[in-house]
């Protein structure tokens, strides 16, 4: 499609690697530039940042209106819909977290909603706002959000900071160190056992921290993959010219599966983690 | 694909949007759901409270229509029997009445019957004597065959 655009990327390389550079701003020598911070661990992906805030300002504006406007009464469409979301995922909650936490739902329903919709924006028309962005002088436009590893992760590190603050709180201090040391094997605490037990602990150590920081990487790695892949297949049939339209058509069909499965799993492996992290064993 | 500081900003912006969820979505709507859940719970009970008492209202009202029937049916038949009654005691009267009128009437008819006799008596005996007069022209006394006379009178 865009391959004879004027303006656009020559080959069909170029115009896949545009459509995945990010827009970005970083400082560099006391200035602030644009698109040139390969590397830089300063930098900011405004594009996913700018689709990630606003995705979650639509989400506030329509839950927030519907939470403001919500009554016992008879519910409007818009109400009733809303309560369905909200009913569904006070369900989830309630089947897979035992204990009281006013956190872990509207967490969860926020991680649902808003990890749908920057999926979502997985099926609009790959070329559509990048070419929109160029018109307006934007040269790099990446519009899923969870396309970019950044933002996954983010939010993976914000469930992997409650994962152990609920750990801390739940089972204290000493309950997440041995947590940590005393399991899968437990040390011998006489005899001569004695001797091998700061191995164990070492052993148990290295096996517990894996598991614990594979939680938060998995969660976002899973989610980033599910959706890159996505949205690389969608360039990939963007470049197919005119056969780009059944397989396209095709192809959102099936993802609007994928979108809806990785934003509940997502929120559903928050979820149980959490839940683990505050239940006894 | 490199990691940098949008990792930073989405962590925060995830904290913002949840505490604002936290904060003024999720409570108010969860509270409109329990309360309109207990309100439909309290509809429903009233609902089968209501079906209860129209079952009641049924069944009394039911007992009520039976009994008036019931009522209905023996007033009937003491009407009918009380018109049967009055039929007939209007017959018997009836047939008393007349019996009564009729001998008095047959009374009367005799009282009558007698009264002409005896006048029927008094003017034969006259007129017997008056012929016996004509006939035997003054001889004979009236006083002297008085008993002659009225011996003839009761024969006739």
């Amino acid at each position: 499609m865009a391959t004879e655009g004027g303006h656009g990327p020559a080959t069909s390389g170029e115009y896949i690697s545009h459509h995945l550079q990010n827009l970005q701003v970083c400082r560099v020598e006391g200035e602030w530039v644009w698109n040139q911070c390969a590397g830089n661990p300063y930098a900011i992906n405004v594009d996913s940042m700018f689709f990630s805030i606003l995705l979650g300002v639509i989400f506030a504006w329509i839950f927030g209106s519907a939470a403001r406007k919500a009554s016992a009464g008879k519910p409007g469409k818009m109400q009733a819909f809303v309560e369905l979301v909200v009913d569904f995922i006070d369900s989830s909650v309630k089947d897979t977290f035992h204990g009281t936490s006013k956190l872990i739902a509207p967490l969860a329903l926020t991680i649902f909603v808003w990890v749908f919709f920057m999926n979502l924006m997985d099926l609009i028309p790959v070329d559509w706002l990048p070419e929109l962005g160029l018109l307006l002088g934007v040269p790099y436009l990446k519009v899923v959000p969870t396309t970019d590893v950044n933002i996954t992760f983010g939010m993976s590190i914000a469930v992997f900071c409650l994962i152990i603050f609920y750990t801390v709180k739940n089972k204290g201090v000493t309950g997440f160190i041995s947590e940590l040391t005393l399991h899968p094997i437990a040390p011998p605490t006489k005899g001569l056992g004695l001797i091998a037990a700061p191995l164990i602990i070492a052993f148990n150590f290295i096996l517990e921290s894996v598991a614990l920081l594979a939680k938060p990487l998995s969660l976002s790695l899973r989610l980033f993959g599910n959706m890159f892949a996505g949205e690389l297949i969608f360039i990939l049939i963007a470049i197919l010219g005119i056969w780009q339209l059944p397989l396209h058509f095709a192809w959102a069909v099936f993802h609007i599966l994928i979108v809806t499965l990785q934003a509940f799993i997502f929120m559903m492996l928050t979820i149980v983690y959490l839940s683990l992290a505050s239940e006894e064993h | 694909m490199d990691i940098n500081m949008t990792l930073i900003g989405q962590t925060i912006a995830m904290i913002v949007f949840v505490w604002f969820c936290m904060k003024f979505i999720w409570p108010p709507l969860m509270n409109a759901i329990e309360e309109r859940q207990t309100q439909i719970a309290d509809g429903l009970a009233a609902a089968e409270r209501g079906q209860q008492s129209l079952e009641k209202a049924k069944a009394e009202a039911e007992k009520i229509i039976g009994d008036a029937r019931k009522q209905a049916t023996s007033i009937l038949d003491q009407a009918h029997a009380r018109a049967n009654e009055i039929v007939a005691e209007g017959k018997a009267d009836g047939v008393k009445e007349r019996e009564r009128q009729l001998a008095a009437a047959r009374s009367e008819v005799e009282q009558e019957v007698n009264r002409a006799r005896e006048e029927l008596r008094g003017q034969v005996s006259a007129i017997a004597v008056a012929s016996a007069e004509k006939i035997l022209q003054r001889e004979i006394d009236p006083k002297a065959h008085d008993d002659i006379l009225s011996q003839l009178a009761s024969q006739l």
